[in-house]
Formats: C-alpha cells, structure tokens, sequence
C-alpha cells in the first residue's frame, strides 16, 4: 500500500554506468556459490512443474491420462510412441457437457465493461481529488482510502438483495455494476497517486490560460496518464476475469464466466483430467496472454502501491 | 426492458448489450462532464463534486450501505425476521464446527503470508543481479495471471490419488510410491490436508512478495552495501544484518497485504474441498452459510467477523498514508 512507495521509487531511475562493474562482479559471485544457485533452481522448478504437469495432460487422450502419469510421456516420446491431440480441447470447448465456448464469451462480456467503467469513473474522482480544492476532499480521500481493503464479503448480501428488489438480479448489469463498485477504492487510489507526479505547474499553467477542468482533464492530464491506465487496467482486468465470488453470487447461469464452470467442473467431473485439465488452459490463456505483454506495467502497478483487496 | 436487461444464451445479444452499456455509460459521464463545464464561473464544490461525485455515490450505495445492512443482520435470526441479539456471534466462537473454521482461518493467516514472503524473499536476493534473473522471476511471477480456480485444479493434479496396484496419476503420490511409500489421499485427512491447499495460495502470493521484495532490495544504496562488504560481511551475513533492516517496511507492507488477500480468498478452499475434511475457512463458510445453509445472520456475523479482523490494518495504513502525505 502506500508505504511501498517510498522503497520502491528508486529501481525507476537509472542507475549510474558505474554500477555495471558491481553489477557484474555480483553476477559472478552469486554463480559462484552452488547452494544459493541450487535453491534458486529448486524453487523454479517447484513453482513450473506443478503447471507443466497439467499443460502435458490437457495434449494426452483420455485413456492415455486416466492409466499413467503425465512424466511418462517424455519416455515414449523418445521411443516414438507418444501420442498428442487437440481433442480435449475441443470436447471442453464444444461438447455439450462442457460447453466452455458459451462461458467463454460470458467472461468476455463481464470483463470488458467492469475494466472499462471503473477506471473512467475512478480517472475523474482521481482528477477531483488532486486538483480540485473542494470543501471536505482530504477527509473524503482518506475515506476512500480506508475502504481499499475492506472485505466485499461485508457488502455482498445486501447488495443481491437490493438488486432483486429492483428486479434487475442475475444480469450482466448487477454483475457489471458491481464490479465497478469493488473496484473503485483501489482505482481512484491509484491514478491519484500517479496523477500527482504530474507536476503542479503543468496544471496551473492551463489553468491560468482559461482552461477550465473538462478542458485541463482532457488535452493535460489525460495523455499523461496512459501507463497508469495500464497498469490499472491490466490489474482489473485479471482480476475481473478471473472472479470467482462476484460472478458466483450476483450471476445466473446465463452469465457465468469461465472461472465458475470449471470450477464446477471440478466439483461434478473431478476424475475427468482430460476435460478439467484442457478446461482449466482455456480458462487461463487470456489472462496469460494480457499479462505477459503488459506485465511491465502490471510490475509498475504493484509497485505503486497497489493491492486488491 | 426486458430485452435490455437479459440476455438468455445468446451470445450475439450478450456482445450488443456489452457495447450498449458501454455506450450508454459513456454518454452519462459525457453529460455530466458538459454539465460542469457549462457555467462561467463554477464554484468549486459545484465541479469537484461533478468529477467525484458518481464514485461517492456508487460507493455510499454499494459499499457503505449494504456494509451497515450486513452488521445488521449479523444481530438478526436466520431469515433477517428478528433481532437475537449476540447469538449468531456466540454461535460462531462456540460450535465445535465453527472453531474448526475459526482454528483454520487463524492458521492460514499466520503461515500463508509467512511462507509466500520467505520464498519470495528468498528467491528475490537469489536470483537478483544473476544472468538469468528476468526469466527466472517470470516464472515465479506467472501463477499470479491465472485464477485461483485454475491454480487449485493444478495442483488438484499434483495431489491426485489412486489406489495401490493402480499406475499413480498424480506427481506428488508418484513421489511416494518412488520412495517405496504408499500412495496417500491427502486432501481427506486433517489437519494435513490444510496445509497442502495454502500451498496453492503460496504458489500464487510468492510472486507478488517477490515483486515488491526484489524492488526494494534493488533500492539498497550501494555505497551500504559496499561499506558492509568493506568491513568483512558476506553471504548470510549480509543477508541478515544489510538486507533484511533495509527493507523492513517493505517487509511489513507485503506480508499484511498477504494476510489480507488470505481472510478473503475462498476460492482455492472451494475448489479443492468444497471445505468438507476439515478444511473451511471463514471467507467460504460466510458463502455456505448463506447460499447453502440459508443462514443469514450467521454468514452475516462471519463477514463482519472479517471485517473487524482488517480494522487494525485499515487504521495502520490510514496513520502510514498520512504521515507519507506530510512528507512529500
């Protein structure tokens, strides 16, 4: 959170030619020590194989998975014997048992509209409370602040309840909406940190020229802004996609994303690795996809000071 | 109406509602933007109150209030009919089942947190200035892009079981039977099996300790490090007396966002018990009791119970924000 700050700013400067000799001359020395390198790879590994493992699987038919282990794979492929196919993935994709396809398009229409909604919103607020003077904007900020970690846990029940009331439960619209709402403490909080590096003189200076703050949001702040709507952007939209609680408790299953069907499959079909294993990869593919080129701006939102809660 | 509040299965419908909301939202912030702009001389309450307003009200409606409805009912019976007073709350800190909830939930937010900051530390300073150090924290970094969903049905796989006789599926019964042992079920037996689904959770939270830790150890000046090394400290010594106080607040930062982000998971519990076995936690038995047990006063209380338990951090970080805010 916002303590982070002060530690982290320094990795963004530059650092001076000098340190290139240090740097390598550390390189060198911890290659030099076997117990920290043979950690290191313990580590990696622990963290790559439970993944490969799954990844193998999601490639192998079904009776091949159901009697051996994944690992016996690289044996027979090297006596020539193993065999990989695309099946799983489309019987979890378009078997009617499974229909992954329906759910995937669901996960499509929830996040596109709950990244996009927050962030305008939390853009404005932010813009209000950096450079607007307004009576009771300090107390209002640390307000929104405190809420940043508050458990949505906390609101979830009335919140169904007062959208079955008007009627409108189970929608995309709750879902976006509610969405939207979670989001906004972490939202504003953020841009408003990026939003006051912008410096106080740029601002002023349009504003001394007549610009009023429509004018001053668009053509001065805006543009200035675009990393920061990454990496807020980039965090929402993982986030959103890959919900499980909102999606389960204000959704029906018209609007069910990927998150909730494979989880269900894994309740109802446990034993069916073929299918959970193939499902599981096409549950995770665009969020890897999103997050591995933009990660550095999700780097840069981390360490902004920047966790959902 | 009805045609733009439910979509049914078709998917076509679904793609035109998103690009309706998304359209109707943007001429709504579009009117209000004009709106603001439109006197000569705007007091400033009029035009801040125009730039934050829809987020105070989404978040008086949305968050404030349905929180106040949830203390509430957390003193009303199972339907929300009548007031009983403490009673959901005795019940949560006396039934045998609750405790278990309890007992869990307390271990999960004193070891997760532990354990993901230790190998993410661990793994930051290894691997930090070496040749391959952008690829190797890529792949600890990755398990943070998938759903919790997902990263349980991984290692679901791993603890995967099949009888003796039978050719083991799973990696970690494999292990086992490699070993000469027998094949275990582990996620059946407590407390055992507890502490095989937080690894799920370490797996995912190490990457973000990492992140944060690997940043604020290559914000360590050079020159203490180079004093440290001047006077004789290396390797472990280093670590300890050098590392660890230099980045200290960092420390503290990831390991209560952690404990954090473990109050309120309930996903991987979900996925990979169901919470049966021993193993609920007080974020999934808060789902249970409500949309399973149809006990609302009682789910009402756990999410409050959450809520106290993050009372101290919210002031925390309150206090901290403040103090940063006088310094800049």
């Amino acid at each position: 959170m916002s303590t982070v700050e002060a530690d982290t700013a320094a990795p963004e400067v530059p650092r001076p030619p000098s340190g290139m000799s240090d740097r390598a001359r550390k390189a060198r020395k911890a290659l030099s020590n076997p117990w920290a390198s043979t950690l290191a790879v313990i580590i990696a590994i622990l963290w790559t194989i439970p993944t490969v493992g799954l990844l193998v699987t999601s490639f192998r038919p079904e009776l091949d998975v159901r009697q051996s282990g994944w690992w016996t794979v690289f044996g027979d492929a090297l006596a020539g014997e193993g065999v990989f196919s695309l099946q799983n993935y489309e019987t979890a994709l378009f078997d009617g048992s499974t229909d992954l396809a329906t759910y995937f398009v669901n996960s499509f229409v929830v996040t596109l509209p709950a990244v996009f909604i927050p962030i305008v919103i939390a853009l404005l607020a932010a813009y209000g409370f950096a450079w607007i003077d307004f009576r009771g904007r300090d107390f209002l900020f640390v307000a929104i602040f405190a809420l940043q970690i508050v458990p949505i846990q906390i609101t979830l029940v009335p919140l169904l309840s007062a959208y079955v009331d008007m009627g409108i439960n189970g929608t995309f619209w709750t879902i976006w909406l509610s969405h939207s709402i979670f989001a906004l403490p972490l939202a504003i909080f953020l841009l408003h940190n990026f939003m006051k590096d912008i410096p106080r003189s740029l601002v002023e200076a349009a504003r001394m020229d007549g610009a009023g703050h429509v004018q001053v949001f668009f053509r001065v702040v805006l543009p200035l802004l675009t990393p920061a709507l990454a990496a807020f952007g980039i965090f929402q939209f993982l986030w959103v996609w890959n919900d499980l609680l909102v999606a389960l408790i204000m959704g029906n299953p018209d609007t069910f994303p990927l998150t909730v069907r494979v989880a269900e499959l894994a309740g109802s079909r446990g034993g069916d690795w073929h299918v959970l294993s193939a499902g599981a990869f096409i549950a995770m593919i665009v969020p890897l996809i999103v997050f591995l080129s933009l990660q550095r701006y999700f780097v840069r939102g981390l360490l902004a000071g920047a966790v959902k809660g | 109406m009805e045609w733009l509040l439910h979509a049914g299965d078709d998917p076509g419908h679904k793609i035109m509602l998103m690009f309706i909301a998304i359209v109707l939202f943007v001429a709504l912030m579009g009117l209000i933007l004009f709106v603001v702009d439109r006197p000569r001389n705007p007091s400033r309450w009029f035009v801040g109150f125009g730039f934050v307003g829809a987020a105070l009200v989404l978040l008086t409606l949305g968050l404030l209030y349905p929180a106040v409805r949830t203390i509430g009912n957390s003193f009303m019976n199972r339907n929300s009919t009548e007031y009983v007073g403490l009673d959901n709350y005795v019940r949560a800190f006396t039934e045998p089942q609750f405790l278990i909830v309890l007992g869990n939930t307390a271990l999960w937010v004193l070891v997760a947190p532990l354990v993901a900051t230790f190998f993410g530390l661990a793994y930051a300073y290894l691997v930090d200035k070496s040749r391959f150090e952008s690829v190797a924290k890529g792949l600890v970094f990755l398990p943070m892009a998938i759903s919790m969903v997902g990263a349980s049905i991984i290692w679901k796989f791993v603890y995967e079981f099949k009888p003796v006789g039978v050719e083991q599926t799973g990696l970690l019964n494999q292990f086992i039977v490699w070993l000469g042992g027998e094949p275990q079920q582990f996620l059946i037996s407590a407390p055992l099996n507890t502490f095989l689904i937080m690894v799920v959770f370490i797996w995912i939270q190490a990457g973000f300790a990492m992140t944060l830790l690997s940043a604020s150890i290559k914000a360590i000046p050079d020159d203490i490090t180079e004093a440290a090394r001047l006077d004789g400290v290396s390797g472990l010594g280093m670590f300890w007396r050098i590392t660890i106080p230099s980045i200290r607040p960092a420390l503290v930062v990831v390991l209560t966002t952690i404990a954090m982000t473990t109050l309120k998971t309930f996903d991987i519990v979900r996925t990979m018990t169901a919470g049966q076995f021993d193993t609920s936690i007080v974020a999934l038995e808060f789902y249970d009791q409500q949309f399973r047990q149809g006990e609302s006063g009682l789910s009402a209380a756990l999410a409050v119970l959450l809520f106290v338990i993050v009372i101290p951090v919210i002031v925390y970080n309150v206090r901290q924000m403040r103090i940063s805010e006088e310094v800049r």
